[in-house]
């Protein structure tokens, strides 16, 4: 015990004036936090992970949760995170994991880009009364057309177009497995973006029998590991994704502990029950650009070239030269994935250090492209730190032609951004597989939920583009010049190709 | 009924597969395909069990990907990645194969006559009756069911070569067992990997198997049962158990 206790993280305060026993708190914490003593309610603040479960259900206000109770000495570099992870590293002598997404607090890009609007020389539209175009394709676009005319007036397409999705909104959500989080989340997501006309991601966890009826709905994973990967599962999906890499931990793989295989994860993934699923760092069958190409052939020729086939990395150092690989290996999309994406569990290191800014890189790989004038052949989606329709809006002008909206997705549902995930009892019903948890999470009203998310989104991007004079999102994608930049530094100006305010 | 027979010369393996597929679609049973020359994905995807289908020449990557059902038998080598994310049927090489040979395998078995690559087995895996099975006649090379989940890789180091002389047998292995004739010099096996002489009922277990695939190329059976063989199965199921904490 030479280092001891460290500090309380959190502080639960309850107010017995206000507190009526009634133990809601106690039935909702999966903690461990409060317990009934006698007549009373007590609560062990070492056990809380503010995720608010007990504040949310409790009738009479009478919880109040406050961060970091105990000072440190405070010191600009030896900051309290710093510390712990050293005391924690000292005691175990292990790599630290946590989920969620990058804490540090990296300067936000979207939020020193400001959009445009029209005033009097060109018109606003109003979106209530004019036609707004947010309907987007994925998918690969012809360089040129041709046609061939027939004498009785009718006109023949004789290009062969690659399949494509049609999204009714630009925003869909990204891959969270069955497994990272339950399948009562992954069927409200379902519910929502069949509602909306949008796509979800299955994450690499197989497709579970109960959302069949959503699959036209979803894109099919494949990654590393291939769990619940056979033709079956690939020719349900409406669309495949390979995934290289994840914004939360690019270059490594994944790990699902055996605690969090249960039956049913078990068989959708097609691994024993209770057994580690180990997602390897790299494809086995992948170590070039080439090979990209061949498992981008070979999941088009099993699926007779019926689906669009995405490729999702994370967002690093060269993604616009790996992009233009991706772009020229087959694939329909690439998904970059920022340093800011969320995760059911990454190493400390790699979330918080590894990586860049989705905003940088979308920015980056757009331009790439059309300066090989490839930027039909594939679609960008962007994803990782997607936190509002305003992100939306500049990310677009940006150069992306649609979001992958993740961590949001799980704030609408309830999720406080703990950062618990890792620990499988999330409070909410999210990130667990215990069935006393799960069922906590209602998909009917959940599924609402997500889906007016993506409705108010939608409705807002719209309101955007009718300010800015632009009734087509095809009008907004890559527009930068409808973006400036505010206190935003030449370099980077230059690479998001971006006037700085002013001018 | 008679064998369809299909000239691969000069064909895309698109229209390759369509053909392929239109035949098992039509109920062909028996296909025959020859002058076979690096075209990949030969029977990706494909279904039905009641099929065989004949590679004369030297097929592409990836071949039987994603299979499930059909009898696959090549008189050729195979390049890189036979029998990847493998379902279901019988995958038969009377030759060697390249890397990642029987990659992410689910189920059905392999067979190859000779030799195969580097990381052959990797990350195989199992599920209730789906339990992959690997058999190579010859020699592997490094990385032999890295990461291997499930599933059952025999290799029995015919023709004078040992069956595994290099690095990484069995590294990160989790599930399934590797059995190899003779044994593999412990500097050879991976992290986590474990090696101890198979038993009398592993031997019963593996028998049928080493038959089955002697008989498919009428090989004698007896050298190859009469020897030992030593089995390499994860030293923990939970390799990977104590390397992370909480933040």
């Amino acid at each position: 015990m030479s280092i001891g206790s460290t500090p309380l993280r959190f502080k639960v305060e309850l107010d017995t004036g206000r507190c009526m026993n009634c133990g809601r708190c106690v039935e909702n914490c999966s903690y461990g936090v409060f317990r009934k003593e006698g007549n009373k309610i007590v609560a062990n603040s070492r056990a809380c992970v503010a995720c608010h479960r007990c504040v949310a259900f409790c009738p009479r206000d009478a919880i109040s949760i406050y961060e970091k109770p105990t000072d440190y000495r405070s010191h600009p570099v030896w900051t309290r995170e710093v510390r712990e992870a050293v005391f924690n590293q000292a005691k175990t002598g292990r790599i630290i994991v946590a989920g969620m997404g990058n804490v540090l607090p990296y300067p936000i890009i979207f939020d020193r880009l400001v959009l445009d609007a029209c005033q009097v020389t060109n018109p606003s539209i109003d979106p209530l009364r004019e036609p707004m175009e947010l309907r987007t394709y994925i998918g690969k676009k012809p360089a040129a057309l041709s046609v061939k005319e027939h004498k009785n007036g009718d006109t023949e397409l004789l290009t062969k177009l690659g399949p494509n999705l049609k999204l009714e909104t630009p925003i869909m959500i990204g891959h969270m497995s069955y497994g990272a989080i339950s399948l009562n989340a992954q069927t409200a997501l379902a519910k929502a973006v069949t509602k909306m006309g949008t796509f979800m991601g299955t994450g690499e966890g197989g497709l579970h029998e109960s959302l069949y009826p959503y699959q036209s709905h979803m894109i099919v994973q494949v990654a590393s590991g291939r769990f619940g990967v056979d033709i079956n599962y690939l020719e349900r999906g409406a669309a495949i994704e390979i995934k290289i890499g994840q914004g939360a931990k690019p270059g490594i793989g994944g790990h699902l502990p055996g605690e969090k295989v249960c039956a049913d994860v078990s068989c959708t993934r097609m691994i024993p029950e209770g057994s580690d699923a180990i997602s390897p760092a790299p494809h086995h069958d992948i170590y070039s650009i080439e090979d990209l190409k061949q498992l981008v052939h070979s999941l088009k020729e099993a699926t007779e070239w019926k689906k669009p086939v995405f490729v999702k990395i994370a967002a690093v150092h060269n993604s616009a030269a790996i992009a233009a690989g991706i772009a020229r290996s087959g694939a329909d999309a690439v998904v970059v994935d920022g340093f800011r994406g969320g995760t059911g569990a990454a190493p400390r290191v790699f979330r918080d250090h590894v990586g860049i800014p989705v905003e940088a890189a979308v920015a980056s790989v757009d331009a790439k492209l059309r300066q090989q004038g490839i930027r039909n052949e594939v679609s960008i989606i962007a994803s990782g730190g997607i936190r509002q329709s305003a992100d939306i809006a500049k990310i677009i002008c940006l150069g992306a032609d649609a979001v992958y909206i993740g961590t949001s997705a799980l704030v609408a549902m309830g999720c406080r951004v703990c950062g618990t995930c890792n620990r499988g009892i999330c409070a909410w019903g999210i990130a667990t597989q215990r069935p006393e948890l799960t069922q906590r999470l209602d998909p009917e009203t959940n599924a609402v939920q997500v889906a007016n998310l993506i409705h108010a989104w939608t409705d807002e991007i719209a309101e955007l583009m009718g300010a800015a004079g632009i009734n087509s999102i095809e009008s907004l994608r890559g527009n930068r010049d409808r973006l400036r930049g505010y206190m935003l530094d030449e370099g980077l100006l230059k690479v998001l190709d971006v006037k700085t305010v002013g001018a | 009924m008679v064998a369809l027979r299909i000239d691969a010369k000069s064909l895309h393996y698109t229209p390759l597969n369509q053909q392929i597929r239109k035949a098992i679609c039509d109920g062909t049973k028996e296909i025959v395909i020859d002058n076979v020359l690096g075209q990949r994905f030969i029977g990706d995807g494909i279904r039905g069990d009641d099929v065989t289908i004949t590679v004369n020449g030297v097929p592409g990557g990836d071949l039987a990907m994603f299979m499930s059902g059909p009898t696959l038998i090549v008189h050729g080598n195979a390049d890189h990645a036979p029998g990847n994310t493998m379902d279901r049927g019988k995958l038969i090489i009377h030759g060697s194969a390249g890397d990642a040979t029987a990659h992410s395998m689910r189920g059905g078995r392999m067979y190859v006559r000779d030799n195969i690559g580097y990381r052959g087995g990797i990350h195989m895996k199992q599920y209730k009756e789906k339990r992959p099975i690997l058999v190579v006649g010859g020699f592997a090379r490094a990385f032999l069911g890295e990461y291997m989940a499930g599933g059952l890789l025999i290799v029995l180091g015919m023709n004078g070569k040992e069956p595994v002389a290099e690095r990484g047998v069995g590294s990160g292995i989790h599930g399934g067992e590797i059995y190899v004739r003779g044994k593999v010099a412990e500097k050879y096996l991976g992290v986590g990997a474990q090696q101890l002489p198979a038993t009398a009922e592993q031997m019963a277990m593996i028998q049928p198997i080493i038959e089955d695939f002697a008989k498919s190329f009428g090989i004698d059976p007896a050298p190859l049962l009469s020897a030992g063989y030593s089995r390499i199965a994860a030293a923990s199921a939970r390799p990977f158990a104590n390397k992370y904490t909480p933040e």
